[in-house]
């Protein structure tokens, strides 16, 4: 299989001359310098070497929608799982928002998703395969197996009241619970399998912070979901929203502060630009979001609905500065570098 | 899933057989591309546009060296590096005594390129064929350091003369054991040949852009304009027809080598072993140790220092080999989230209202 030119046999027949040793360098006429023997010096290393500063990963071609999704997926599996609880517990207000929130956020996520593609007329093929060891896929299912069932939820609440009578209304209002209750179940899958599928990349600002970005997703999804619940239901049937929304808050800023502290030199990415910024405001907003829902949104409507919009301002920005976090930390080889030199990776094969 | 881990990373005897091709599929095949007998003439760039019609990528100068491909990408399948270095080569004498020697460009490159790239939307891994801009220089002439009419190191005088070595180097795909690219496909497209390479299958890509990011080495990209995901198929339609990849076949000096995977590392092995005793020990093989983070290379390499010089990463790991435990921290925090709902309305049924 090998062309008609055999290296083995070249290096065969040079070892064979005088001119053996000088000729096997490069085949050519490079002479050995005599009298200055020793090692060859090596050039002391920098902080680290690169190939003219020049990436040495691609940045993820993915645009913001991506990052918009994260919000959007984590909105619809939240609000879903505040809808079905309120479904459950006689809340109709709150279940009205959360159905409707769940499918704003579902309709936005197959729109982001669908036209992010290069080639989005074939969004289809997704669903050729059924594949483990891509998050993508494995998502396409869950997502899938939420979306059916979130949908139908959210329909039988859009049925206008003269409409009411009719039998696939009934059906409607019938299949609602179970389907709400089958979105409900699949929701935390929904809004955690965007975890891995940002940290199952070689993209060090996503891929070193495996380990926390679930818990900052699933947090930042029922911070979200809470928050809608809370901006748009009254404040006597909010409480399971707010409580829902507060352990979510909670979870995503300990779970984002533990993942900061771990990430090593890949912090930097996640610190400085525009990741940074998103991420302080991110922060604020979250705090901000988290103290008004504890101390405030029982009393009051209003500090409950602004608590709302604070925690679902938080929720996408965090998704925004997790986002832009990897994308710089591509642009940058010292991020590649650095922490692969640092696991004590010695020159293989020699 | 008898294999267990082994499926996931690790070393791997049979691609082919793993991936669901019958046992009596052809042998896995590679590159091995010595670097220490490439010349740069590019002639594998040229040969694997030709061949396999991959579009015309800019004809720009990147300004940083005689490398004005910049990396691997959806247009460019072989990419040869160029790195200048103020050092002799092993023992060896380049002819120059009594010349003025020096790199033809050193720091005064690197300087000017490197605010344009992290001011470029995607910093330069779009593919250096793009010039590239910077808003405050935009206009003004920047001296680069650059070839220029003089002789290399002419004009720094004799005491900032130094020796020189010139590192060449023809970068492709790896051809992954374990392959990021393939793992994350999720339609499907990206698929293990009968020979043990990875391809995309054209008609069925919808450019998720997925491989673009699992990728450790930063090799595929979606091409501009086609949406479609872009590498080195190894010619797997001259494979089938019995020939040798358009690269190899047109390297002048066989710095690219093609043949059996098995063979070519035991060749590999030979040619370190020769160069370290000819007092090259910076020699060093990349991508050729089955057990690395990516189960070993299907094109792997012969270099003359560390990888990241030639913009190599020095210790790639696939993704997939934590894809379990990544999936189990998920687990536990959508149990979490679950767990959260059901109490938050426990809480209220139980707790009364709040």
């Amino acid at each position: 299989m090998s062309g008609p030119h055999d290296p083995v046999t070249a290096e065969r027949s040079s070892e064979r001359g005088s001119a053996g040793r000088e000729a096997q360098m490069f085949q050519g006429s490079m002479r050995r310098r005599r009298g200055r023997g020793g090692e060859p010096t090596v050039v002391p290393d920098a902080e680290f070497r690169s190939y003219y500063g020049r990436p040495v990963l691609k940045a993820p071609v993915w645009e913001w929608k991506i990052a918009a999704y994260l919000f959007t997926g984590g909105l619809a599996a939240g609000s879903s799982v505040v809808a079905a609880g309120a479904d459950l517990t006689g809340r109709e207000t709150l279940r009205r928002a959360g159905w409707l929130g769940a499918l704003g956020g579902l309709l936005a996520s197959l729109y982001l998703l669908v036209s992010d593609l290069g080639r989005p007329e074939r969004f289809h093929h997704m669903l050729r395969v059924a594949k483990p060891t891509s998050p993508m896929s494995v998502g396409t299912w869950i997502l899938s197996a939420f979306g059916a069932p979130a949908g139908l939820a959210a329909v039988a609440e859009l049925v206008p009241r003269r409409l009411r009578r009719t039998w696939p209304a009934r059906l409607l209002r019938r299949l609602a619970r179970p389907a709400g209750l089958a979105a409900a179940a699949t929701a935390p899958g929904v809004a955690s399998y965007t975890a891995v599928l940002l940290s199952h990349t070689a993209v060090p600002g996503w891929n070193e912070a495996r380990d926390e970005l679930p818990f900052v997703f699933t947090g930042s999804a029922a911070a979200s979901g809470g928050g809608l619940g809370m901006l748009c239901a009254p404040v006597e049937e909010a409480g399971p929203a707010r409580v829902f929304a507060a352990a979510g808050a909670t979870a995503e800023l300990a779970a984002a502060a533990v993942m900061h502290r771990r990430l090593g030199v890949v912090a930097e990415a996640h610190d400085t630009g525009r990741a940074g910024r998103l991420r302080r405001a991110s922060e604020v907003a979250t705090a901000a979001g988290l103290a008004g829902t504890v101390l405030l949104a029982g009393r009051s409507r209003a500090a409950g609905a602004a608590s709302g919009l604070a925690l679902l301002a938080g929720s996408a920005l965090q998704r925004f500065a997790v986002f832009e976090a990897g994308m710089a930390s591509t642009k940058d080889p010292r991020y590649v570098v650095v922490p692969q030199r640092e696991r004590g990776a010695t020159s293989r094969g020699s | 899933m008898s294999a267990g881990r082994n499926r996931l990373a690790g070393p791997l005897d049979d691609v082919a057989g793993e991936a669901g091709h019958p046992a009596d599929h052809p042998p896995r095949v590679g590159f091995f591309t010595d670097t220490s007998i490439c010349i740069g003439c590019k002639a594998c760039e040229v040969a694997c546009k030709e061949w396999n019609d991959v579009p015309e990528d800019g004809l720009d100068l990147l300004g940083m060296s005689f490398d004005n491909t910049g990396m691997l990408g959806a247009n460019s399948w072989r990419h040869v590096a160029f790195v200048e270095q103020p050092r002799p080569l092993g023992h060896q004498d380049p002819g120059l005594v009594g010349l003025p020697t020096g790199p033809t460009g050193d720091g005064a490159m690197t300087k000017a390129v490197q605010p344009r790239l992290r001011a470029a939307e995607r910093g330069g891994s779009e593919l250096g064929t793009s010039p590239l801009h910077e808003p405050e220089h935009a206009g003004r002439v920047q001296d680069l350091g650059m070839p220029a009419f003089t002789r290399p190191g002419e004009a720094a005088g004799p005491d900032g003369r130094t020796d020189v070595r010139w590192l060449m180097a023809s970068d492709v795909c790896k051809h992954c054991t374990h392959a990021g690219c393939l793992d994350v496909c999720p339609t499907g497209a990206l698929f293990r040949t009968e020979f043990g390479t990875v391809v995309v299958q054209q008609d069925i890509c919808n450019g998720c852009g997925y491989c673009v990011s699992a990728c450790p080495y930063g090799v595929i990209d979606r091409r501009p304009g086609d949406g479609r995901a872009q590498k080195c198929t190894l010619c797997y339609d001259r494979l089938r027809g019995g020939l040798e990849p358009a690269c190899a076949k047109a390297c002048p000096t066989d710095s690219i080598q093609y043949g059996e995977l098995d063979e070519l590392r035991e060749r590999a092995d030979r040619r370190l072993a020769q160069l370290h005793e000819l007092g090259v020990t910076e020699a060093r093989l990349y991508g050729r140790d089955p057990d690395d983070g990516v189960g070993g290379d299907g094109a792997f390499f012969l270099l003359l220092d560390e990888p990241e010089v030639y913009g190599l990463p020095p210790d790639p790991v696939v993704p997939t080999r934590d894809a379990v435990a990544m999936w189990r921290r998920a687990g536990a925090a959508a149990a979490a989230f679950a767990l959260a709902g059901v109490a938050a309305f426990a809480s209220a049924a139980f707790g009364g209202r709040r």
